[in-house]
């Protein structure tokens, strides 16, 4: 084979691989779209109705309960590792840390963001045991806030790296304080702050090992912060198991919400994070 | 300043503004209090989780020697017996399979974006990736019930020769290599893109092929890059919860084929913590299950770090 040939060859394998990945992604996405709002268009009362004690096993009743479950653990374990995320973003972009020190811990960070979200449900869990507490919304929150905070932290601070150096140094010449300074540099880098804290949501929303063991897999509404709840990726990964063809379609339905949401708050980051794009000096040219 | 205190509120004004000087310093202090509390709780969280892990391993690890509970196939907590030989070759099996089926053509998909796609397609692909990698796991794994369960078990286990209903450890390593696929992709389309424009140059303007380039020229170049992201990859797959829990068939046992049921050492966690809370020994060693995931994950991270570094002193191409 000649090189020009070779180079033919290679062409075609690099565009057939990169075609592979996205025939993957739009096969998972469809299936779940046609599969899911099957179920919607056959029963649309799924979403609302409350479920039955035994739904487990007889198929009656929806998923309001792990909808609104998500919602109270995601939703709070937000706000919580966002307050985190940035602080500690500014803590290692401002004036605040030495260099080596800011080195370190993003080490610390890579580390966390790599470590698996069922080591994270472990952690929690212990503590659970250790304070003799029960799994609960509560400690749910507490697993996915923990879980998102290396992935909020990493987007900040790539996004406060990109704020221009402009910011900073006519915060300063006015006789900002570095708090200040700090301030002015997030508001620069708004869109790509919150861009990286939706990124954070969604990884959030779509986790199931770090509830599994901490939120519980009740099938009740969410009664109160000490009490069971259960959340979208949990639901699906326990009825997915189940025996009932019913109870697995509903599975189905359940995932067609989460990909939904998913998928919105994906192209709202990517808006934000282009309308970013355009004001940054020097940024992403795409 | 001279101007107001001749008008008479001058001692007014200076206290108003010493004031705010006060304000802000105190603002100040408490911030910096803060920031550099949130600063520490990176590694603190990093300390705090070994040390918890390690603690509640010990009642299991004073009590069994550790190189025996590696190298026993027998797993039956109810009997007090724990073996995580079974478990470790299940996840050994399934990270190195979904590595060889996932990382050659996260690598192509990477080169296609990096250096054959161009603009509105380069955008187009690189955000369906981006899509790929935030559909949750358990969706993957609902996915892979009705698509790829079937078609493993029909069709390509009966042509192996194996029987099999589909799930096992192949299929898990499919939808494995599906789901780090994207990751591996995005860091290397990352290094590709840092590579500065004259490498490609040159190499053109000595008459190479644009693959000849990328094969000598680029791959050399963003290599550390490349190496460290596969090893990411490998870590991502060896502590992978929801997909092998939903997939694997989850029996304990040694595998004998590609295609058998099996465990792996997170899905171990899943299956059994359940039943086992109430009794502290059994709990211990599932715990003590979390704290090997987190060492060897870590142990894949410091590695990739290193190699970073060591490849990127040895591949200098400036």
């Amino acid at each position: 084979m000649d090189r020009h040939a070779r180079q033919r060859l290679f062409g075609y394998l690099a565009r057939g691989a990169a075609a592979l990945v996205v025939a993957v992604m739009v096969l998972v996405v469809a299936v779940t779209i046609y599969r899911g709002g099957r179920v919607f268009i056959t029963d649309p009362a799924i979403m609302i109705t409350p479920p039955g004690s035994r739904y487990m096993l007889e198929g009656d009743g929806g998923f309001l309960h792990a909808v609104l479950g998500s919602i109270f653990i995601v939703g709070p374990a937000t706000v919580v590792s966002m307050t985190l995320a940035v602080s500690t973003a500014i803590y290692l972009q401002s004036d605040y840390s030495s260099e080596r020190f800011s080195d370190a811990v993003n080490m610390f960070l890579n580390v966390l963001w790599a470590t698996p979200p069922i080591v994270y449900g472990v952690f929690v869990l212990t503590i659970i045991i250790a304070v003799g507490a029960r799994t609960s919304l509560f400690f749910g929150i507490v697993a996915i806030a923990i879980f998102q905070y290396p992935i909020m932290t990493r987007y900040t601070d790539e996004a406060l790296r990109s704020a221009p150096d402009a910011v900073k140094e006519a915060t300063y010449g006015l006789g900002a304080t570095r708090f200040e300074t700090a301030l002015m540099t997030v508001r620069a880098a708004l869109p790509g702050v919150i861009a990286g804290v939706i990124m954070g949501f969604a990884r959030g929303i779509g986790d199931a090992a770090t509830v599994l063991f901490t939120s519980g897999r009740s099938t009740n509404m969410p009664a109160g912060p000490f009490e069971p709840a259960t959340t979208l990726p949990v639901l699906i990964f326990d009825q997915a198991m189940s025996f009932n063809a019913e109870v697995r379609s509903h599975a189905y339905a359940a995932a067609f919400v989460l990909i939904v949401v998913v998928l919105g708050l994906i192209v709202v980051s990517k808006l934000l994070a282009g309308r970013y794009a355009r004001y940054t000096p020097g940024g992403r040219h795409s | 300043m001279s101007a107001s205190t001749e008008s008479g509120d001058g001692t007014d004004g200076a206290t108003a503004s010493d004031e705010r000087i006060g304000r802000r310093l105190l603002t100040e202090r408490v911030s910096s209090l803060w920031l550099t509390g949130a600063g520490y709780f990176a590694i603190a969280l990093f300390v705090l989780i070994v040390l918890t892990l390690v603690y509640q391993s010990l009642p299991l690890l004073s009590e069994y020697s550790v190189v025996q509970m590696l190298t026993s196939s027998n797993w039956s907590p109810q009997q007090n017996e724990f073996g995580f030989l079974p478990a470790i070759v299940g996840t050994i099996y399934v990270t190195i399979l979904s590595m060889l089926m996932g990382a050659p053509i996260a690598i192509l998909a990477a080169i296609y974006i990096a250096e054959f796609a161009e603009g509105r397609t380069k955008t187009i692909v690189s955000s369906f990736i981006d899509v790929l990698a935030a559909i949750p796991s358990v969706i993957f794994g609902l996915v892979a019930l009705i698509v790829v369960v079937p078609l493993v078990g029909d069709y390509i286990a009966p042509a192996v020769g194996s029987g099999a209903t589909g799930l096992g450890i192949f299929t898990v390593s499919l939808v494995m290599a599906i789901v780090v696929t994207p990751f591996i992709i995005s860091l290397s389309v990352e290094s590709l893109e840092a590579l500065p424009d004259e490498l490609r140059e040159t190499s053109l303007g000595v008459g190479a092929t644009q693959w000849e380039t990328i094969r000598i020229v680029l791959l050399r170049a963003a290599g550390p890059g490349i190496f460290s992201a596969i090893l990411l990859g490998f870590g991502r797959v060896f502590g992978a919860t929801i997909v092998p829990a939903m997939l694997i068939g989850g029996q304990t046992q040694i595998p004998d084929s590609l295609f058998a049921t099996g465990q792996t050492l997170p899905t171990l966690i899943v299956n059994d913590f359940g039943e086992l809370m109430s009794v502290p020994i059994r709990q211990s060693a599932l715990i003590f299950v979390g704290l090997a995931l987190v060492i060897v994950v870590w142990l894949f991270n410091f590695g990739a770090m290193l190699l970073r570094k060591r490849l990127q002193q040895r591949w200098q191409y400036q």
